[in-house]
């Protein structure tokens, strides 16, 4: 739990922790080994605040953090990065990462739900960042993937503010859908992981399924991912061209 | 995300404006909520599943249109209409941000003090905490009584966590006789009748009471917290003077002290196991229902004691905090944070329109910059640190109005080394004709292991799981690729069907450290393919390692290449022109040698052997191929010889 909810700041009574929503371990069920001086940076932040913050006042439990779970997000990988290149050595320098990986939620499955996915994550690690710099990067980033009309609304994660959902208007759907979520990460998080104060990171992301399943016309993710994949299907597809926009 | 269902005319009335659908979807995006659907109860009914009602009873149902709003998770303040219609009045500059009062009583002594009493050293081993208020002169109608009973249960699910942290009873302190006491008490000295049993009558002890919670069907609502107390040898209670039952926390309240639309008074307690909680619930409850007193927006105060067994006042403090402070975020943060540059004056009108008015601008003695200074009312409990007025102003100076740019510094990109070769490999493999699959991480104990006649050994298991097919996370790729032959039968087997996967499986291992961290377990990036056909294509599954090896830049060692020389003795073709990394062998042992892997057909497997710089110069077993023993494909329900490979990618890199 500990890299997936705590150093985000996501308080340890939060709904996404029950075991509704995430894959707990029954064995290994608990963390071995974390960095110590860090989870104590951690644990402050949470029940008493720091760094302007007031914090969330309640008593953070270790076995809470301690125990193992399946990521929930790929940020629960964004968190390590972050706090390796808050403390590599030379200090911190502006870094921009992404990745694309699978999660794992318990969630209700259906036609385009499953229990694991796949989360496309990109983040920008700099000085003075504003939401303005965000903003530009999701356009630039939305455009080459066809999608040129957005707008952004006002939106909560535990560990982002501000937070802005992103919504699109899809060219094949004629409609405007929510298309990815995305923020600047709260201070409270980064200031544990020793990042300079001026230091911003501004972060969004989106499902591979989703888009995927939109641009392909699929109906099912049972199609696209998993073992009942139509092999006639992988067969046909065609190389994955977007609309050449200028 | 909690949501809230609204009737479209009460909303429009309690905003004292009307919208199209439209016009109000477009206001809630501005917001930050989100107009999820619209419905009504009759619609409701006729498309829900679990819904047994009959016809006629879905036509006596209201066909009024609701709107159902989500509303973010944090914002307590927007779970009923009264918060809603309110934080939307005075973000579009219709209201003014209410001031909340708390009225301190008159000191008299004919007038019963508002105490409630804590027998400490009981409550503290189960439930320690309570706060009260007192709401006086309120007037309740059927809409405003049902508003304030759905507050409760939106609360209870969210903040309060299934009122595991915090219980919300709320009473008609006219049926009462203060001072209060909230104690702990063994369960069977505990009777009362209950608010689910009011027309019966009927009273019972607190055991009983939880055991028929279990068990009737009536009550199945009250079922899911019954855990939260059962065991326990002492339950909470909350009492009048006259020793009635007010509540049974956190399961029900008494019959005796019930609201009703004739009730003026009314007393609210929450019981706790998070103070700060309990205490934003209570702020929260109050100020969305003190708008219905007399008195607006006023509240009147409970002194709580906890005391010692000895009647020793230990410790006191008085509720509801109604919590106001001031916070302070610098005017040039704000401005750098959002991006935009408007005037210190601006803000100030921003602010007002999400209720964190009164705003002043200030200047500290040993700083140059201005300071923006906030008024966060008890309905922003959410606001934790100066970025959360920052996002407020941003929301009120509309996302979409801010300019955008692209951050300037320059950096350079690039591909996890693993991953490089991971996608290189997924080309050249295609180009052998095998087609790539994505299979599924989780998979049943049966397809890890029985199912490839392996026992089972040790694996990340899954406390929750949703069912077999998630019991642990595959420690080989093996039965995905045989479930997605399973599932492609109707495909053409005649010249045989290759498929593979390069993806991570994850083993048990608690040595492997990964940002300072050991949880237990780690990944490695394995290659599997198959080729099933009329025949079992040992050799072409063979070729397939060799292919690998070429292609990663290690050589055949001296003994497993003797066989590539031509007569003469010289190096055929293609091994004159390989390429390799210094100190990188391989070679392939049958299994016969040293113990046999159940799951290939005897004497029909091998090992693929690795010696590089990385080993210590020593042979380490990467990886084994073989025919599949039949057992295997008859567990996979598959009906051609199959021959497979799995080998660890990681040690190539």
């Amino acid at each position: 739990s500990f890299w997936n909810f705590d150093p985000l700041f996501q308080p340890q009574s939060h709904p996404a922790r029950d075991a509704h929503d995430t894959f707990f371990i029954k064995e290994p069920a608990s963390t071995i080994s974390i960095p110590e001086d860090y989870y104590e940076r951690v644990k402050t932040m949470h029940e008493n605040g720091g760094s302007g913050s007031i914090g969330y006042r309640y008593d953070f439990k270790r076995e809470e953090a301690m125990k193992n779970l399946l990521r929930t997000h790929t940020t629960a990988v964004s968190s390590q990065m972050l706090y390796k290149l808050a403390n590599q050595e030379g200090g911190f320098k502006p870094m921009r990462y992404f990745s694309i990986d699978r999660v794992f939620r318990n969630e209700t499955m259906d036609a385009t739900h499953l229990c694991e996915f796949h989360q496309v994550e990109g983040l920008v690690a700099d000085y003075n960042l504003s939401l303005g710099d965000l903003i530009g990067t999701i356009e630039t980033f939305f455009k080459k993937i066809g999608i040129t009309q957005l707008r952004f609304k006002p939106a909560f994660n535990p560990y982002t503010e501000p937070s802005m959902e992103i919504f699109g208007y899809h060219p094949d759907l004629k409609k405007w859908t929510e298309i990815g979520n995305s923020g600047m990460f709260r201070p409270e998080m980064l200031a544990p992981m020793g990042l300079p104060e001026n230091v911003r990171v501004i972060a969004w992301g989106l499902s591979l399924e989703r888009p995927t399943m939109i641009k392909y016309r699929i109906k099912n993710i049972r199609d696209l991912f998993g073992h009942k994949v139509e092999m006639a299907r992988t067969r046909t597809a065609p190389v994955c061209r977007f609309e050449a926009v200028n | 995300m909690p949501t809230l269902s609204v009737e479209k005319e009460k909303l429009f009335d309690a905003l004292e404006k009307s919208y199209t659908d439209k016009e109000f979807d477009e206001l809630c995006f501005e917001f930050g909520v989100e107009l999820d659907e619209i419905t009504s109860e009759r619609e409701e009914a006729l498309k829900s599943v679990t819904n047994k009602l009959s016809k006629q009873q879905i036509e006596a149902l209201s066909d009024k249109i609701v709107y159902k709003i989500d509303v973010p998770a944090n914002r307590y303040d927007l779970l009923c209409i009264e918060g809603l219609s309110r934080a939307l009045k005075i973000f579009l500059g219709t209201m003014e941000a209410p001031n909340f009062t708390v009225l301190q009583p008159p000191i008299s002594d004919s007038s019963p003090h508002m105490v409630m009493n804590v027998i400490q050293e009981h409550t503290e081993q189960i439930r320690p905490f309570v706060v009260c208020a007192v709401l006086k002169d309120i007037t309740f109608t059927q809409e405003r009584y049902d508003s304030f009973i759905d507050l409760q249960d939106q609360l209870h699910r969210n903040l309060c966590r299934q009122r595991t942290l915090v219980a919300i009873g709320t009473h008609d302190l006219d049926t009462l006789q203060p001072p209060f006491t909230y104690d702990a008490r063994p369960p069977n000295s505990i009777q009362f009748v209950p608010l689910t049993h009011s027309s019966t009558d009927t009273s019972f002890a607190a055991n009983d009471l939880l055991d028929h919670y279990e068990i009737d069907a009536a009550c199945k609502h009250l079922k899911p917290y019954v855990p939260i107390i059962k065991d326990s040898p002492l339950y909470p209670v909350v009492l009048d003077a006259n020793e009635t039952v007010m509540s049974l926390p956190p399961i029900i309240n008494g019959s005796k002290s019930k609201i009703t639309l004739e009730t003026t008074n009314v007393f609210i307690e929450c019981t706790a196991t998070d103070l700060t909680k309990a205490n934003i619930v209570l702020d929260t409850v109050v100020a969305m229902f003190s708008q219905y007193c007399a008195n607006p927006f006023t509240v009147h105060p409970v002194t709580v004691n906890y005391i010692t067994n000895q009647k020793e006042v230990k410790s006191s403090y008085q509720t509801p905090l109604m919590a106001k402070r001031t916070e302070l975020a610098p005017v040039n943060f704000c401005n750098s944070l959002i991006g935009i540059n408007i005037s210190p004056e601006s803000m100030l009108q921003l602010c007002s329109k999400m209720q964190l008015g009164p705003a002043e601008l200030i200047q500290k003695d040993d700083d140059a910059q201005t300071y923006l200074q906030v008024t966060v009312p008890p309905t922003r409990s959410d606001i934790l640190h100066p970025v959360d007025i920052a996002e407020d102003i941003a929301i009120a100076y509309g996302f979409n109005n801010i300019v955008k740019r692209i951050p300037t510094t320059s950096t350079v990109g690039g591909e996890q080394p693993l991953h490089a070769l991971s996608d290189l490999l997924r080309e050249e493999i295609a180009r052998a004709s095998y087609t790539e699959v994505l299979t599924h991480g989780l998979c049943s104990l049966k397809d890890n292991f029985t199912a490839l006649r392996h026992p089972i050994s040790q694996a990340v298991h899954l406390s929750n799981p949703a069912n077999i097919e998630y019991q642990v996370v595959r420690t080989t790729l093996l039965p995905g690729l045989l479930k997605t032959l399973q599932h492609n039968k109707s495909a053409s087997f005649a010249n045989g069907f290759k498929l593979f996967e390069i993806s991570d499986i994850v083993l048990a291992d608690d040595e492997h450290v990964n940002t300072q961290t050991i949880v237990g377990a780690k990944n490695q990036r394995h290659l599997c393919a198959l080729y099933a056909g009329p025949t079992s294509g040992f050799e072409i599954i063979h070729g397939l390692v060799d292919r690998v090896m070429t292609l990663c830049e290690v050589q055949p060692d001296a003994a497993y290449i003797a066989k590539s020389f031509t007569s003469s003795g010289e190096l055929n073709t293609e091994e004159k022109f390989r390429i390799s990394r210094s100190g990188w062998t391989y070679t392939i042992q049958p299994q016969e040698d040293d113990g046999e892997d159940p799951m290939y057909f005897p004497g029909r497997s091998a090992k693929v052997l690795l010696t590089s710089p990385h080993t210590q110069d020593k042979q380490i077993c990467i990886g084994t191929f073989g025919i599949l023993h039949p057992e295997v494909l008859h567990n996979f329900d598959i009906l051609y010889p199959t021959s497979s490979l799995e080998l660890n990618l990681e040690s190539l890199l």
